[in-house]
Formats: C-alpha cells, sequence, structure tokens
C-alpha cells in the first residue's frame, strides 16, 4: 500500500509529472476536504468568533476571569497603550469609546481605559456548547430518530419492492415488458418538483401527511434503482434459475436464496444510494411534515435560520452531526460501490 | 417404472416449428442419445421433457403417466447442464443439499445422502469450497451430483461435457457410463459429438430440424442407417457419397465408373438417380478402380488418411490401416468393398435397402 501510494515516475529524484500529479492532487484534496475541515473547525466556534471578521482558521475564546464582587466571569484584555500598557484587566462594561477594567488583584478600583487601546487575551479552545446546547435546548435525538427510521426503513422498502420488480423485468419473459421497462425509466424524464401537488394530494387522502410513512412510501420504488438491478440481474445466468426450478424451488425461493445473493453487489450499491437519498431528503419531507416533533435532521437544520437571525453556532454543530452517519455509512461500503460499478459493467 | 415416452410432440414460437412432431420410447434403464448438428431442436426436446420448456401439442409420459402439466421438480427428474449452472454463492455442500431442503428431507436425511453422493463421486473433500474454487472437472462432478443426491427416476444431460478439454472429456465420459452401470437409471443425454453418442449409448437419437431421423443401437444406426443424413452423422470420418444412376442392375457413377451391387440387396428402378454411400474403410488403393486425386494426407501412426477428390469433383476419404506411401499429388485408384456400400435414393435422401435382406 505504502509502495503504492509513493511510487513515482522518477528512478530517484522527482520527475516533474511527479510534481504535477501531487499539485494537481493537493488541490483536489483542499477543494474537496477545504470546505469540510472549515465546516467541522466552524463548529467549535463561539457565536462571537463565527462574526467576527476577518474570519480565523482555528477555534479561539476570550479568556474569562471570576473577579471578587462580580456575579459573572468577565473577559480579560491586555492594554497596548497608556500607564497600563502590559498588564490584563479584567472588562466590566463598555461605554461608547471607552472600557471600564479593574485588575484581577485590586477588584475594587474601577479604571478607565481608550476601547482602541486594549487587545483581547485568546486562546484555542473548542466551544463543546455548541454541541450540548443541541441536546439540552433542541430534541436532537428525536430528529435524528426521524432521519434514521425514515432512511432505515425507506431503503428497506426500496430494496425490497426494486429488486422484485428488477427480477421479474428481467427474468420473466412476458408481453408489454419492454412497455412496462420504458414506462418506469421514462419517469425519469419527469422533474419531482411537477408531481409535488399531485403526490401532496394523493399522500394527504390516504392520510399520511405528517407521519413518518407519508415520507416513506411515495418515494419506495425509484426508477434507477429497478433499472440498475434489472442491469445486474440480466447477467445472472438463466440455468441457475432453470436448475433451482429443477431442484423444486418455488419462483419465491429462486427471488429470495438464488437472484438476491448473486445481486449483492448491486444492492450494495443501491443501498448506499438510498441511504444518501434519504439522509439527505429535504423538499418532500418539508412538505410531508408539520409537526416539530416529526422533523428529520434536515428539517431541524432549516429551522435554525430564521428570517431575521440564524443560530450560526448551533447549525454548524448540527450540520456536522448529521454529516457523521454518511461518512461512516461511506467509510465501510465504499469497497462495495467500486466492485459493485465495476462487476455491473460486465463479468 | 421409469421408461419415457414421447406421443407427437411438437413445439412452436410463434409460426415457427422447432420440434415437429417426435415419438419416442426410452425404455426403464437406457442410455439414451440424442445427437444431431446444432440447433436441431435437441436441447429443447430435454428441455420439454424436463418441463422447463411448455410443450405446444402431444404427451410427455413418464413411467406410464401424462406429466404435460407438472412442472418441473414434479417430474421426478434432474438434469446436469451445459455451463453446470452450480449456484456460486454456496458451497459444495449447500449446491448439493438445496434440492433436498426443498423437498423438505429431514437435516439427518441430507447429511447421509449428500455424503454418500459425495463419496461416490470423490468430492467430499470439496464439500466446504464454492464453486468458483473448483476446476472445470470438479464442478462437473458437483454438477452431477446435484443430480444424482435427488435419487431422480430420470437424469437429463445437457451437453455437459463440451466444456471440459479433450482429455478430460473423454475421462469423464468414462466415469458418467459408470454412474450409469451402477444407478442403472434412465438417462437422456444430449450432445452435438457423435463420438460421444456411439461411446455411451444404449440408444441414440438422431435429431434434425426437429424431426428424429433414426432411433436405434449405435451399431444399428452405424450399420443400417435410414437415410443419407443419419448415414453422414454416425461414424467419423464422414461416409463417402457418390452420385449415380441405376444402370443394369449395377451403378453407373457420375465419374463413369460402374460399380456392381450384391444382388437383391437394395431396391433398384433402373434409371433411378442414387446416391452410394461408402465408408472411408470400405476403399482400398489398388490397381485400377475409381481415380482419385490425392490432396492431402494424415499419418497418424497406426492408421492413415488420404483425402481427394474423385473426378466429378466429390470429396472423398480413405482409410488406410499402417503408413501409407502414397503422397499428396498423386493420382491413384480405388476399390469398392461393395459388401459394405450403401444405396440411397437421391430424391428422398431414404435408404434403398431392402428389408430383411
Amino acid at each position: 500500500m505504502t509502495a503504492f501510494l509513493t511510487r513515482t515516475r522518477g528512478r530517484k529524484r522527482l520527475h516533474w509529472t511527479d510534481w504535477m500529479a501531487y499539485a494537481y492532487l493537493t488541490l483536489g484534496v483542499l477543494l474537496m476536504f477545504g470546505p469540510v475541515l472549515w465546516l467541522v473547525l466552524s463548529s467549535f466556534k463561539t457565536e462571537r468568533e463565527l462574526q467576527n471578521y476577518p474570519p480565523r482558521l482555528l477555534p479561539y475564546v476570550q479568556k474569562m476571569e471570576t473577579v471578587p464582587g462580580y456575579d459573572k466571569p468577565l473577559p480579560i484584555y491586555k492594554v497596548t497603550a497608556g500607564p497600563l500598557a502590559g498588564q490584563e484587566v479584567a472588562q466590566i462594561r463598555r461605554i461608547g469609546l471607552i472600557s471600564q477594567v479593574v485588575k484581577p488583584s485590586d477588584p475594587k478600583t474601577v479604571l478607565k481605559v481608550p476601547f482602541k487601546d486594549r487587545k483581547a487575551v485568546e486562546h484555542v479552545a473548542l466551544a463543546t456548547s455548541n454541541y450540548s446546547k443541541l441536546f439540552e435546548r433542541f430534541n436532537f435525538f428525536r430528529f435524528f430518530y426521524n432521519s434514521t427510521f425514515i432512511t432505515v426503513m425507506a431503503t428497506l422498502i426500496t430494496l425490497l419492492v426494486n429488486s422484485m420488480a428488477a427480477f421479474a423485468l428481467s427474468k420473466y419473459q412476458f408481453r408489454g415488458r419492454g412497455l412496462v421497462m420504458a414506462l418506469i425509466i421514462g419517469t425519469l424524464m419527469i422533474p419531482p418538483t411537477v408531481v409535488l401537488v399531485p403526490l401532496f394530494l394523493i399522500v394527504r387522502d390516504f392520510g399520511m401527511i405528517d407521519s413518518l410513512w407519508g415520507v416513506i412510501i411515495p418515494g419506495a420504488a425509484t426508477p434507477t434503482g429497478v433499472f440498475l438491478l434489472r442491469q445486474y440481474m440480466l447477467t445472472i445466468p438463466d440455468e441457475i434459475l432453470d436448475a433451482a426450478r429443477m431442484d423444486k424451488a418455488s419462483e419465491w425461493k429462486i427471488y429470495w436464496r438464488i437472484i438476491l445473493p448473486l445481486s449483492a453487489p448491486a444492492i450494495a450499491v443501491l443501498a448506499i444510494l438510498s441511504i444518501m437519498w434519504r439522509w439527505n431528503d429535504f423538499l418532500w419531507p418539508l412538505i410531508a411534515l408539520q409537526k416539530q416533533e416529526n422533523f428529520t435532521l434536515q428539517l431541524a437544520l432549516n429551522s435554525f435560520r430564521g428570517e431575521f437571525t440564524t443560530d450560526w453556532a448551533s447549525l454548524l454543530a448540527m450540520t456536522v452531526l448529521t454529516l457523521v452517519p454518511i461518512v461512516v455509512v461511506f467509510a465501510f461500503l465504499q469497497k462495495y460501490i467500486a466492485t459493485g460499478i465495476a462487476s455491473t459493467g460486465g463479468k | 417404472m421409469s421408461d419415457l415416452e414421447l406421443r407427437g410432440v411438437t413445439k412452436a414460437y410463434g409460426n415457427v416449428e422447432v420440434i415437429k412432431g417426435i415419438d419416442l420410447k426410452v425404455e426403464d434403464g437406457d442410455f439414451c442419445v440424442f445427437v444431431g448438428p446444432s440447433g436441431c431442436g435437441k436441447s429443447t426436446l430435454l428441455r420439454m421433457i424436463s418441463g422447463l420448456e411448455p410443450i405446444s401439442g402431444g404427451d410427455v409420459c413418464i413411467g406410464g403417466d401424462v406429466v404435460n402439466d407438472l412442472g418441473p421438480a414434479d417430474r421426478g427428474l434432474a438434469m446436469v447442464f451445459q455451463s453446470y449452472a452450480l449456484y456460486p454463492h454456496m458451497t459444495v455442500r449447500q449446491n448439493l443439499s438445496f434440492g433436498l431442503e426443498n423437498l423438505r428431507a429431514s437435516k439427518a436425511e441430507i447429511t447421509e445422502r449428500v455424503t454418500a453422493t459425495a463419496q461416490m463421486l470423490q468430492i467430499e473433500m470439496l464439500l466446504d469450497r464454492r464453486p468458483k474454487d473448483l476446476s472445470g472437472g470438479q464442478r462437473q462432478r458437483v454438477a452431477i451430483g446435484r443430480a444424482v443426491v435427488r435419487e431422480p427416476q430420470i437424469f437429463l444431460f445437457d451437453e455437459p461435457l463440451s466444456n471440459l478439454d479433450a482429455e478430460l472429456r473423454v475421462e469423464m465420459r468414462g466415469e458418467i457410463s459408470r454412474l450409469h452401470r451402477r444407478l442403472n437409471n434412465t438417462m437422456i443425454y444430449v450432445t452435438h459429438d457423435q463420438v460421444e453418442a456411439m461411446t455411451m449409448a444404449d440408444k441414440i437419437a438422431v435429431l434434425r430440424d426437429g424431426r428424429l431421423e433414426q432411433f436405434g443401437r449405435p451399431l444399428d444406426l452405424y450399420n443400417t442407417p435410414d437415410n443419407i443424413f443419419v448415414a453422414g452423422f454416425i461414424g467419423s470420418p464422414k461416409m463417402n457419397f457418390f452420385p449415380g444412376r441405376v444402370e443394369a442392375g449395377g451403378l453407373r457413377l457420375e465419374t463413369g465408373t460402374v460399380v456392381a451391387l450384391p444382388p437383391g440387396k437394395f431396391m433398384l428402378n433402373e434409371g433411378e438417380q442414387v446416391t452410394l454411400g461408402i465408408r472411408p474403410n470400405g476403399m482400398q488403393p489398388a490397381e485400377t478402380g475409381l481415380p482419385l486425386t490425392v490432396s492431402g494426407v494424415e499419418r497418424l501412426g497406426g492408421e492413415s488418411y488420404l483425402y481427394g477428390t474423385a473426378s466429378d469433383g466429390t470429396a472423398v476419404t480413405v482409410h488406410c490401416a499402417g503408413q501409407t506411401k502414397i503422397e499428396p499429388g498423386t493420382q491413384i485408384a480405388l476399390t469398392l468393398e461393395t459388401g459394405e456400400a450403401h444405396v440411397f435414393s437421391t430424391q428422398s435422401g431414404q435408404s434403398l435397402l431392402r428389408k430383411g435382406a
């Protein structure tokens, strides 16, 4: 692995193409991981730090100190000019261009320092309160449960329904098979926004509006999934099915014991796609779910964005938590994506 | 009883008739081979017997019962496929026990039968492997094992040896024959290789274009073919055919040679267009006789084959014992052993042999 990663064209020194390759790859890493890194670092910043301009990469917090005689911890500043230059002081309040400060060693004497002659004392620290606040002030687990329930159930139903359709469309000869397939593929040409209103009316008439099933059911059968699985199943030889029929296997058993295990790579691909679709889905849940207790993570994220104010600290922290499951799924299943796509191409 | 009878069986895809009415009776315990050129319908016929392909007309009877409407599993058959069709995601053991599980056999019985079958086919050490880890010959054994383990009334083989190399094919041929002697079941075996047919079969059914051309014991087919097609198909190298016409009780070939035939053996009409069929070993190089321009010589050591053309352009193959000294490009003459000759009507292709002669 190391030998593979450090392989270069130049024998001893780096060939110029090696430099180009590394430059290109580094650029790619920066482009792809830069925003994610920025997001994660920002999620540990205080609201104040987030508003700071110009923005800084690392999360800083101001040093706070409890001074006798004051209830709350006071922010610490370093005076840069005047008689107190070089000393650390705690600010009590700021009035116009003047800060009222005290020395922590002498909390009784209130001093006045010009606003521009002081500098905040800061150190790098993680504002984990962004995260703990999610659990204290918001019902994060509720949203997480809703999202997980929808993703898991919808993916299971999608896999079941799509693989059965694909089995029928790939392994049975019947009149109109091509037409059915064309209709399924044809639905890909209809933008989802066009069917939003009729879909809403249907789901409402089934009484599924504002329930998680109202999100799960409408998207269970996907043309992409049927197509993907069908193309894969076409490569399974019919003789294996005939052999199973000679072995007295029912058609259901052929599907369950033969077709499904043999389609595992394609099913893994569809599972990953479905998990990502469902987890990141926003538009339809926004329409179908109304009560906050039914919200998915994506909807909860949206609710942090108000018309006048946006709770950036919570928003960023929650975004990170929302990303984690997808990253985990991807990390564990990414080898199936590669093998699945490679082996759907040809045997 | 596990005899098989086909009565006027037909198969049509739309307007295209691929099996055009076949009547056949395979006795209990027979090893019957369906042979024919590719596209003759032999595999289709096998699949119709198995029930995997519905029949368009006629009756399929197994053990005296019409099974037209029974599914493949309920006919008491087992099939070995050309591509083996092993379940790739199951181990050999699971491959063998899958059918028994579906028959709801008990766990103990499954284990017992799988072990017994594996021992018989010498695949015990492969039981926990998957098909992709097996060689071609081993896969073949597993495929046969999967059929044997279910103890069917009739075995069906669909060109099972065509994916093996020549050496292994000869070995497996012997093995299947031994299996047949041991189990004494009815077996139906499809192949396009007439050598397989000749060496393994109790009975051969020669098929062409969805019709049964001849059905009988291998040597009967070899010695008394019903028609030109069977004569040309059975036997290797192929029989030589010379066009000619009946003249004064004998034959005048297109080459001008006159051949005298054993009197009374054939039903001949004066002036009729006929085809003389004679096997490569029914001719010998001689001083005078049928002239032949030799174009190629194959010396196999113990025997030699001469390839050439007669004066009318007919391609001719001659078998010589030993190592011939004849060189390509020379002109030789051939004597025909008329006792070995076959005569066919050129128009109908049917043999003119007098029945009972």
